[in-house]
């Protein structure tokens, strides 16, 4: 029906008044199902998102102003959980650990990741398939099992890692004893698990870049380095931002991987070497049950970090590649 | 996302899934739990470790008719997140839930999570060791959990790799070695000589033996303030790690680690400290091919109790009177005896642990040691104890800690003792 047809007015010599109201109650069904289909369509993911995204952040805000205990008692105190947040040498503990897990794993994780993906959008390569499955594989390992097995490859007296190293002459390492060791661990881990799923996603970037840009930039001279930098990586911009900003909330949240690597203790190592911000949240809000309002400060202050840091990298990424 | 986000996620999925399908799901929920009259055709049982309870119950099912679903969590650290969540959200719990002495003070502080047992059972207050039986109580009066095990403790020892360090094997010497700690530290520079290894797994499961033993005060006082740093017991079992530590007796393999499970099977260490509910952990670890190398002798410096649970039931149970009686007879003196014989927690049940069944018993994976015996006898001198509200968490989280970084050579003695005052008040913050 045309959309004149609502605007048209009724005619002089009126029909019975059933049939007009009968039609404009089509027309109004009609108008409204132009005007709210399209968000009854969309939702789905507005209602599941409330309901398990945003109502959990408002609850952890409200959490996160009292003094709360998990199973007894809430007092209202306002913002002191945020300002004890500045004095706890243990948040900023766990604040440096995360960070230096994250770019130990996070930067060598996408230079590979470009690395690989670039061979594979070589067109001389055979069984380009197989070897797109093969590297997606480590992702779809269940965490934990990633981490028991690296947990054997790392540990002190008969793991493997050890005694390669014995083999040239390095002494026993004790991993999860030093902050340097245990991050290498835990982003090893990090690393093997994620850098293929990276690949995929800027093999899928790559493979979107029109060809004739490169055949021009043949005939112009450009080798393939020139190719690279100037048509590839400019060209890649937005799957880089997306990898970027995904691999940055991974990375701050990261919580299994340690976890397991310290047998389960959530203070990550004797001296909480690599006790990460999900492991410190984790032990005040679920561990100690009297302290579930201050970590849901953490929690929020995790928030903030991760929405910082995804914008400081957005504005990095955008630049550089440019 | 965050965790604690995670969960509330879950919480309120559950919440809208039940919503969405209406009273269709709570009628087929109740029809699972509940027969006509009320009686309930399952139960729920939750425990960590081993209990042993798998051959109880079945004879439990076949004289009542309701069905027993027994959930096991290997470790504490992952069972008692478990129950938080359940008493957090009122939602999940088991009929019949195992505390343990670590994290029961800290389920006592809000009592009324868990049903008052006395006007459901009969009273058997006269029948178990009274101090345990105390502890099952909380500040208000009401029981809240009956008596299962104790820890009491001996030292699990391997023959073969005694012999080897040309120390003494039969029960007998090896206790007559260390009549104290003094001595167990002499033959532990001994056995390092002669192998170069340490005698036993860490220094944090001596401290754990030594504290225990030591009786009164620990981590709390009386009325619940952290003293660690004023307590006898805990400034006793520092000292003495400290002294094993020095002497390089351990091979620093922190409990639960990876080093440490795969320690008994390679032999590593050549003992390690025994309440009664680890025998069937040292058993696991070592494995089929070590049986027979183990035995167990008595601990040096005499009886103490490491460990040990109740078994409560939470407000939540839609059946706290079946759940009592099935706690009841989970813990009467048969039940306990044949637990001990499968599994190895020690008897709380006065009967029980005169029951030639249990006196006469002996362990056949550990060289036939009589364990029955052996643990027995050390039960009726344990000395009660108090452990705070956070005692668990300030062991795990701050004292042993504090211990292994010294040990590794992380800090030197004074800054390890301070790190562990530091980490106490703030575990211990209730």
């Amino acid at each position: 029906m045309s959309l004149s047809a609502t605007t048209a007015p009724p005619s002089p010599s009126a029909p019975p008044p059933t049939p007009p109201r009968r039609r404009s109650r089509a027309i109004t069904l009609n108008r409204l199902d132009l005007k709210l289909s399209p968000y009854l369509y969309i939702a789905p993911f507005f209602v599941i998102f409330g309901i398990f995204g945003f109502y959990p952040m408002l609850r952890t805000a409200w959490m996160s102003l009292h003094d709360w205990n998990l199973i007894g008692d809430h007092t209202f105190i306002g913002f002191d959980n945020y300002t004890r947040l500045f004095g706890d040498e243990y948040f900023w503990n766990a604040t440096i650990n995360t960070f230096g897990i994250f770019f130990l794993s996070t930067i060598p994780q996408l230079l590979l990741a470009l690395f690989l993906a670039t061979m594979l959008n070589r067109t001389f390569l055979r069984a380009r398939t197989l070897f797109r499955m093969a590297i997606f594989m480590p992702n779809v390992v269940s965490v934990a099992a990633v981490a028991i097995v690296f947990g054997m490859l790392f540990q002190r007296d008969f793991g493997l890692i050890n005694w390669m190293l014995s083999l040239v002459g390095v002494d026993a390492v004790d991993w999860d004893a030093q902050k340097w060791s245990s991050w290498t661990a835990i982003a090893s881990m990090v690393n093997w698990r994620w850098t293929g799923y990276n690949t995929l996603i800027l093999l899928a970037g790559m493979q979107a870049i029109p060809k004739d840009l490169y055949e021009a930039a043949a005939i112009d001279g450009a080798n393939q380095w020139k190719q690279f930098w100037k048509i590839t990586l400019p060209m890649l911009t937005p799957t880089f931002v997306f990898v970027v900003t995904l691999s940055t909330i991974g990375g701050l949240q990261l919580f299994t991987e340690p976890l397991v690597f310290a047998n389960g203790n959530i203070i990550g190592g004797d001296q909480r070497e690599f006790q990460t911000l999900a492991m410190y949240m984790y032990e005040l809000g679920i561990e100690n049950l009297s302290t579930a309002g201050y970590g849901a400060a953490v929690a929020w202050a995790m928030f903030v970090m991760i929405a910082l840091v995804s914008l400081v990298n957005f504005l990095l990424v955008r630049r550089s590649v440019k | 996302m965050s965790v604690t986000t995670r969960r509330n996620r879950f919480a309120v999925a559950a919440l809208a899934a039940v919503t969405a399908i209406g009273g269709l799901a709570a009628c087929g929920k109740d029809d699972d739990a509940k027969e006509s009259g009320g009686k309930p055709s399952k139960l729920v049982v939750d425990t960590f470790g081993e209990f042993g309870y798998d051959e109880i119950v079945k004879q439990y099912e076949k004289d009542t008719g309701i069905k027993v679903e027994l959930r096991k969590t290997a470790q504490l650290n992952e069972y008692r997140p478990k129950v938080v969540r359940a008493l957090a959200t009122g939602k999940g719990a088991a009929d019949v839930t195992a505390l343990e002495e670590g994290i029961l003070n800290e389920f006592k502080t809000n009592p009324a999570n868990w049903a008052d047992l006395a006007p459901l059972i009969a009273d058997h207050s006269k029948e178990y060791l009274p101090w345990k039986w105390e502890l099952g109580k909380a500040a208000d009066g009401r029981l809240i959990g009956l008596p299962t095990d104790v820890g009491s403790l001996a030292v699990c020892y391997r023959k073969d790799l005694f012999a080897a360090a040309k120390l003494p094997t039969e029960r007998d010497q090896v206790a007559a070695l260390w009549p104290d700690w003094n001595a167990f530290i002499e033959t532990g520079k001994k056995y390092r000589a002669a192998t170069n290894k340490g005698l036993i797994d860490s220094v944090t499961t001596a401290a754990s033996a030594v504290m225990v033993q030591q009786g009164g005060d620990l981590f709390y006082d009386k009325e619940d303030n952290v003293v660690a740093d004023k307590s006898a017991a805990v400034k006793t079992a520092w000292d003495t790690a400290v002294a094993m530590s020095d002497a390089k007796i351990s091979s620093k393999s922190a409990t639960w680690s990876p080093e440490w499970s795969a320690g008994f099977k390679q032999g590593t260490f050549a003992a390690t400290f025994c309440p009664s509910w680890m025998l069937g952990i040292v058993a696991d670890n070592s494995g089929p091919e070590n049986k027979g190398k183990w035995d167990v002798a008595p601990v040096p410096g005499g009886a103490g109790n490491w460990g040990g649970s109740w078994l409560a039931v939470p407000t939540q149970s839609k059946f706290p009177k079946e759940a009592a009686k099935l706690a009841e007879y989970l813990t009467n003196a048969k039940s306990q005896v044949e637990a001990f014989k499968l599994k190895g927690p020690l008897p709380t049940n006065l009967e029980a642990l005169k029951n030639p069944d249990f006196t006469g018993y002996t362990n056949e994976y550990f060289s036939g040691a009589p364990t029955g015996k052996i643990f027995g006898e050390s039960v009726e001198k344990i000395q009660p104890l108090h452990l705070g509200p956070k005692h668990q968490a300030i062991k795990e989280n701050a004292f042993e800690p504090a211990l292994r970084s010294y040990e590794n050579g992380q800090s030197p003695k004074d800054k390890a003792w301070e790190q562990f005052q530091k980490d106490a008040k703030t575990q211990g913050a209730f």
